[in-house]
């Protein structure tokens, strides 16, 4: 959010043009052009079939899936496995962005303070966001094993109790899930509430302090209602992305121990590629594409209204 | 106001903390690397001698190096079509105020709703009668249609806030709809660019999902899903593993910590995904 033309550039609602442009209307189609075609190509047409085959009982091979109506939605229901799937995702995303966020904000006010290694800690916070998600997951899996680094660091501190078979155990794996991901983005987060955090004038945390505020104050009654549009933000980008997660979960325990850790994008994975039943992976997507809807219209509602 | 007192550095002594827990499996990670396969110290404890050998070897038999300029290739091609191409479409669609350009925007909009996993299926089929299965370019153009909805929403909505005047001044003078473009507009929009850019250089070189679909079985492979071939090859041998990883990373760090004020700006400037 650095600049005012940045600023400006996220509003969501189009303003009224100036003036109408003579000399466009016939020549910009074909700036238009490659884009639609590849957006087409890529995301309208194939989105459109995957709806439809969740409607059928495709197996990704046959000539012609019959249709079957809502079975394959009401299979899901049914299915142990897709139940705890669900009951994840939502676990996780939701987690993972307070967590995340909290975590996140406290680093950035940490580092936003006049430490001398703020600079170096910005960037080795935020170094993580920019690894790929599949090396981390590899390097947790190790981390996490029961002889891994994080057993004998707890061992080392005196907190042995604490010793988790992290990735085996049916009722802490997801959570250990949680862990990474939440190492791996909490940078993400501290950035964004950083770059809020820059928008508010010194002056007017000054003349607060000036007035007697503490600091408990001064950063509920002005950094908090300045912070308003990041952490909306902050909060919706943790959302989504914990709603789609993939890699972490693939690479780290493949849905399992017996399923535990399975999230809807894995699950629609195996089901499609593994088992070969696509149309019940399609539903699955569907289900998926339902819940990333709602997310996005809440945080379509949100911003409207910090905007007007 | 702002001195230096005894709480900065309480503060300063706890945020170096929280940033040491914070890196200790980078620690592990580089520690692990540089050991000896018969090495049997702990995990935490220094290496008894610094080796390369886990290095050399993962270079040698992951195929890590041809990986790597695979994935240059892809993302460098990736990010030059979605920059030009979604900032060709955002310009008419942020300028012009009829019904259709405004159709079209929302349209492209619809795309930020629809997680990958529900194209995933048929695009693997269309991909494949298309005969790009285990070509760069199944992975590029995949990338590119992606992209656009996010690419044309962060473009678009820095056009509106653009002056008309430099345009209609170039058209006075006679430049053509594509002549105004190019070398007044795009020029004009360059920190934007830089966002798109960088952020969908992020994700294009980390992306997992889409090469291992569209890649896997064929000899053509990016970064990420070499690791993950190469992990299942050598199962175990973590020295090995943590060194192809690390070889793995190292560009994308390094370009990290060169262009690091950039990147962070980047991805601050994309606020609004």
């Amino acid at each position: 959010m650095g600049t005012p033309a940045l600023r400006e550039s996220a509003t969501l609602f189009p303003k009224k043009r100036r003036r109408p442009h003579r000399g466009y209307a016939s020549s910009v189609w074909w700036f238009v052009l490659p884009a639609a075609v590849l957006y087409v190509f890529a995301v309208v047409v194939p989105s459109a079939q995957g709806s439809f085959f969740a409607f059928t009982d495709w197996d990704g091979v046959s000539p012609n899936p019959s249709p079957v109506g809502f079975e394959q939605f009401t299979k899901i229901l049914s299915d142990p496995n897709a139940v705890i799937a669900i009951r994840n995702t939502l676990l996780v995303a939701i987690v993972v962005m307070v967590v995340q966020n909290i975590l996140g904000l406290l680093i950035a006010l940490g580092v936003n303070s006049r430490i001398k290694s703020r600079n170096v800690l910005r960037v080795l916070i935020f170094a993580p966001v920019v690894i790929t998600s599949i090396a981390v997951g590899f390097l947790w899996k190790n981390l996490l094993a029961p002889d891994g680094a994080v057993n004998q660091g707890l061992e080392a501190i005196g907190l042995g109790a604490l010793r988790q078979n992290w990735l085996g155990d049916p009722d802490v794996a997801i959570w250990a899930i949680m862990i990474v991901m939440i190492w791996q983005f909490v940078g993400y987060s501290m950035v964004i509430f950083l770059a809020g955090l820059q928008g508010i004038p010194d002056e007017v945390l000054e003349a607060a302090s000036i007035d007697g505020a503490g600091s408990i104050r001064r950063f509920w009654d002005i950094v908090r209602p300045m912070l308003a549009p990041a952490i909306t933000i902050n909060l919706m980008l943790s959302l989504i992305s914990g709603l789609k997660v993939f890699d972490q979960v693939w690479v780290m325990t493949q849905g399992g121990p017996g399923g535990a850790t399975n999230t809807i994008s894995t699950l629609i994975y195996s089901n499609a590629f593994q088992l070969g039943r696509f149309g019940y992976g399609a539903a699955l997507a569907v289900v998926l594409t339902i819940f990333v809807a709602i997310a996005s219209a809440i945080q379509y509602r949100l911003l409207a209204r910090q905007e007007s | 106001m702002y001195r230096y007192t005894w709480r900065t550095g309480v503060l300063e002594v706890v945020m170096i903390l929280v940033a040491l827990i914070f890196l200790f499996p980078i620690y592990v990670l580089f520690n692990l690397a540089f050991k000896a396969t018969g090495d049997q110290s702990s995990t935490l404890a220094p290496p008894e001698r610094f080796t390369f050998d886990n290095f050399a070897q993962a270079w040698s038999q992951g195929g890590l190096g041809n990986a790597l300029i695979n994935s240059a290739i892809v993302t460098v091609v990736t990010i030059a079509m979605i920059v030009i191409f979604s900032a060709a479409a955002a310009y008419p669609l942020s300028r012009v105020g009829a019904r259709w350009s405004k159709i079209t925007y929302f349209a492209f909009l619809a795309g930020l709703l629809l997680p990958v996993q529900l194209a995933l299926l048929p695009l693997y089929q269309i991909i494949r009668d298309l005969g790009l299965l285990g070509t760069l370019w199944g992975v590029i153009l995949v990338g590119v249609g992606g992209a656009m909805p996010f690419s044309i929403f962060l473009y678009a909505g820095f056009m509106r806030a653009l002056p008309a005047e430099y345009e209609e001044a170039a058209a006075l003078d006679g430049a053509s709809a594509f002549r105004t473009f190019w070398s007044v507009v795009f020029p004009l929009v360059r920190p934007i660019t830089g966002t798109v850019a960088i952020l969908n250089a992020v994700w294009t070189w980390n992306d997992f999902l889409t090469p291992l679909l569209y890649l896997s079985g064929s000899q053509q492979k990016t970064i990420t899903v070499a690791v993950y071939g190469f992990v299942g090859q050598y199962g175990a041998q973590w020295n090995l593993i943590f060194a192809g990883i690390i070889i793995s990373i190292l560009p994308i760090l390094v370009a990290y910590f060169l262009l690091q004020k950039y990147i962070v700006q980047g991805f601050a400037g994309g606020l609004k995904g």
